[in-house]
């Protein structure tokens, strides 16, 4: 019986910490406005969710890098992190 | 000279492009494809303004991955004449033939009105019909035109003389508002004809609006020349700029004849 590893991952992309936030700074102003007085900083990202099939935890990474640093990020601008929601699952199983 | 204007779903500068340089300039023009893989022998290729693929992931960043970009690659390195007005820029940026990245606009506002630049550099392909220090008013339309790179970059491209458009307060007498942002104040405006990225309403770094590659054969640039390049729109500032190509182009051809 074949097993074919399902991996659902998740890529988190922020503006890094140098560039300015205008998205955030706005949304922290707004929120302190309103009675969040005790926000300090609020930075926007993006996520994605991306599920790779026949790929295991460790072959995900290296992929997932090579998409980050090619497509999914503009590194002038922004930083990543890579999160393994559901390691490797075999099919038939329920993650 | 055979001039060619990509089009990328979500472009919409393209016709304006189009119009200047077949009515206004008399040249051969056509429309290249995104999906095509070659540049059909033009000289003059322009990325148009736009939202190419709805602007998703970051503006610019689907088209830099379209077949087309490779045989753009090819034409840069070969010296040939490369345009990118607005979202072209961005795409420019993204397919890392220029350097560094635009940010959302520090007002966070889709910033669409007329502004003044100024030409830093009048011997490039694509200026030199303009005279160094000639401020040009043209119009903005976009929500990601806040240049950044780090302090390094852009101290080289300020001293390699890459920084080719830098945004300027308007002249004395002009009818539009002084002072690009408004948060900015009165007095601060007042006499000051250089903008800093304080001032120019985007956030733009050092006030850039264009910059070139080394060489000077690729140009990306937020306003929008093909907006204002013929009399019947009250404006012919932008016209030098294809000017400039154009002459560029027939001047290369006399040379490789």
């Amino acid at each position: 019986m074949s097993k074919k590893p399902s991996t659902r991952t998740r890529v988190v992309v922020y503006p890094r910490p140098e560039i300015l936030d205008p998205e955030g700074k706005a949304i922290a102003d707004a929120l302190r406005r309103n009675g969040f007085e005790k926000i300090s900083e609020v930075r926007v990202g993006k996520s994605f969710e991306i599920v790779l099939e026949g790929v295991g935890a460790d072959g995900a990474t290296e992929m997932l890098e090579q998409m980050c640093e090619r497509f999914l990020v503009n590194p002038v601008i922004e930083d990543f992190s890579i999160e393994m929601m559901t390691a490797a699952t075999s099919q038939g199983e329920t993650p | 000279m055979r001039c060619g204007v990509i089009v990328f779903p979500g472009s919409h500068g393209e016709h304006d492009v189009y119009h200047i340089l077949k009515h206004v300039l008399a040249q051969e023009v056509l429309f290249l494809w995104h999906g095509d893989e070659n540049l059909r022998d033009c000289e003059l290729v322009v990325l148009p303004g736009g939202f190419s693929f709805g602007d998703f992931l970051r503006p610019g960043a689907l088209a830099a991955l379209s077949p087309i970009i490779k045989a753009v690659r090819e034409h840069a390195a070969d010296g040939g004449l490369v345009l990118g007005i607005g979202n072209g820029f961005q795409v420019l940026l993204e397919a890392g033939l220029l350097p560094g990245a635009m940010q959302r606009n520090h007002s966070l506002r889709f910033d669409c009105r007329d502004v003044y630049v100024q030409v830093e550099q009048a011997d490039l392909p694509f200026t030199s019909e303009y005279t160094a220090g000639q401020l040009l008013r043209m119009p903005i339309a976009y929500a990601r035109g806040n240049y950044v790179d780090s302090e390094e970059a852009l101290d080289q491209l300020e001293e390699a003389g890459r920084v080719v458009f830098r945004y300027v307060e308007p002249p004395a007498g002009s009818p539009l508002p002084a002072g690009a942002d408004a948060q900015s104040a009165p007095e601060q405006r007042s006499g000051a004809r250089e903008m800093d990225e304080k001032t120019c309403g985007s956030g733009s770094a050092r006030a850039i609006a264009g910059i070139a590659n080394e060489a000077g054969n690729v140009l990306g640039i937020m306003p929008h020349p093909e907006r204002c390049a013929e009399p019947l729109l009250g404006n012919v500032d932008g016209l030098a700029l294809f000017a400039s190509a154009v002459g560029a182009g027939e001047k290369h051809t006399e040379v490789t004849r």
